[in-house]
């Protein structure tokens, strides 16, 4: 073993700190964390596990939370396919300006957006709904999507889409029985990137949306003030919320090195 | 590879552009419309001209959270791309434990961005906090509510906690798609690591550093979540930066006019940045 193996195993202990002072929160009674510093839970609780998991109010909202990432992801990466093979593959009136404004969306801050798309999503009558906060999130998730696919699409040769036209193919029947299966490793990556950016994302969830359709972003700041921060409910809340995520990466793991590049390295 | 030249190809392209229209132009003309115009309630509007950006341009305090978020964006950006090509470049080319440690690495990449807050939060807690307890006691005052250096020291710590796997994860893709003729040819040559690191792996990684430094310029010049959640903006305004400013103003005062001239610029001065960096970056990248 190389010494030069200690940096990467040094930062993901730094990286797992955090995470290890998360879960033993979360196992501690109320009393315990005022009570002072402890580096294990001294009495094993899963109380606050069991309070999240009995209330609708908590536990719905990871429900709520999953719907509209789930809803953001197949609708990004589906109006992302057919564009990004467009502009992989042909050259059209004015295609270098609308993918550099497709990618200027990347960098508006959600600050910005977030009173015109209450107003917006109220006037339409989306507020408060799954679909509110799956479409707003599209506006950093759609460009997102297009880049890495056409990257991916980039990478395939030409020759195939020809052939299968001398094969009889249609497009339609070309594009989804040849093309989408030869990219699945890309289509993969970019819904890993839509899932991640949806899920993270706390401010336009949490201003799109007041009761029916409240993400779990929200109530954990909702229920921290409003019952004098308990400590040991809001580091449970939060170790759930890692789970998605850690099932998710696990479904990636092969892909990750690759996704990262792109498709463009 | 050259592209054949088809203007029916816009009909492929049409729902994204639908959709993204949907979502950018009409919220962003809003945002224009409050910008040139004054409101006393009652959805009453009235011209204003350019009243709010020359008023923006005079608000010491809007320069502040510039400076406060332009220092922070350096801070982050110097840490978090050398740390992570350092750590890049250690991590094994090949074996069974690069996936163990990839997925353990890209963990707080999905991680939402308030429960980093919160986890930055308990963690640094002076009293009861791992990081908090563990600074003091080793004779280092430590207080992020209290002392404007502790908060910076922690907000710059999550950041870089949260976010320099994206850039060891953008840079080991790149290193491990050198094809191994690369180091075969240094090695005859008898070139020693740095000349290696300096003209093989160096100009081959351009393309995914540039993303990198890009994506982490973007993303922490928009940081609002993680620091609204640790530290509010505090101790007084010290980690009062661009975002947390804007949504203050725009959602706390309802000033819309102020805000959306405010939310331009910010936008602008984003456009602005990552546009030269671009600029500056590409034309060296078609030499090579």
């Amino acid at each position: 073993m190389s010494r030069r193996y200690f940096v990467p195993l040094v930062y993901i202990i730094f990286l797992m700190l955090p995470i290890y002072w998360l879960l033993n929160m979360s196992f501690k009674t109320t009393n315990e964390i005022l009570s002072g510093f402890t580096p294990y839970p001294r009495i094993f609780t899963l109380d606050s596990y069991r309070i999240i998991l009995t209330d609708p109010t908590w536990y719905m909202a990871y429900v709520h939370s999953l719907a509209y990432v789930a809803i953001n992801t197949v609708l990004s990466v589906t109006v992302a396919l057919p564009a990004a093979y467009a502009f992989s593959r042909y050259r059209f009136l004015g295609d270098k300006h609308l993918f550099f404004w497709l990618l200027s969306n990347r960098m508006a801050p959600a600050a910005v957006f977030v009173l015109p798309f209450v107003q917006l999503y109220s006037s339409v009558g989306l507020f408060d709904t799954y679909l509110a906060v799956a479409f707003a999130h599209t506006l950093f998730n759609i460009p997102l999507a297009v880049w890495i696919l056409e990257g991916f699409m980039s990478g395939v040769p030409k020759e195939l889409d020809g052939t299968a036209y001398v094969d009889g193919h249609s497009f339609p029947s070309f594009f989804t029985r040849i093309f989408i299966p030869t990219i699945s490793s890309g289509i993969g990556v970019a819904a890993f990137f839509c899932f991640m950016f949806s899920w993270v994302e706390m401010l336009l969830a949490k201003n799109l949306t007041s009761v029916a359709a409240k993400p779990i972003v929200a109530a954990m700041t909702k229920t921290s003030s409003a019952s004098g921060y308990e400590l040991g409910l809001l580091a449970a809340a939060g170790v759930l919320t890692l789970v998605p995520g850690a099932i998710v990466i696990y479904f990636v793991r092969n892909y990750i090195a690759k996704g990262f590049s792109l498709g463009r390295v | 590879m050259s592209k054949a030249v088809n203007n029916r190809a816009w009909l492929l392209v049409l729902p994204v552009f639908i959709i993204v229209a949907f979502n950018a132009i009409i919220p962003l003309m809003t945002v224009v419309n409050y910008s040139v115009q004054e409101t006393f309630g009652n959805n009453e509007f009235f011209w204003s001209g350019t009243r709010w950006f020359e008023e923006l341009l005079h608000d010491q305090q809007f320069y502040a959270s510039l400076g406060r978020q332009i220092v922070f964006t350096g801070l982050v950006l110097a840490i978090q791309v050398p740390l992570g090509l350092a750590i890049a470049l250690c991590m094994p080319p090949k074996g069974p434990w690069v996936s163990v440690c990839l997925v353990l690495m890209s963990l707080p990449l999905l991680v939402p961005w308030n429960v980093v807050g919160s986890m930055w939060n308990i963690m640094a807690l002076p009293d009861i906090g791992l990081l908090g307890k563990g600074l003091n006691a080793l004779g280092i005052s430590y207080n992020y509510t209290r002392q404007p250096i502790s908060a910076w020291f922690t907000v710059v710590l999550m950041d870089v906690w949260h976010w320099t796997s994206l850039v060891v994860l953008l840079c080991y893709a790149g290193l491990t798609s050198i094809p191994d003729a690369y180091y075969q040819a240094a090695k005859v040559d008898g070139a020693r690591p740095w000349a290696v690191f300096r003209f093989i792996q160096l100009p081959k990684l351009k393309h995914v550093l540039t993303i990198a430094i890009l994506l982490r310029f973007m993303d922490s010049f928009m940081i609002y979540t993680e620091v609204i959640v640790l530290t509010g903006g505090g101790p007084g305004s010290t980690t009062k930066f661009l975002s947390v400013d804007l949504v203050q103003k725009a959602l706390g005062g309802f000033d819309l006019g102020p805000a959306a001239a405010f939310s331009i610029v910010y936008f602008l001065i984003i456009l602005l940045f990552s546009w030269l960096f671009y600029t500056l970056i590409m034309p060296n990248e078609a030499q090579s």
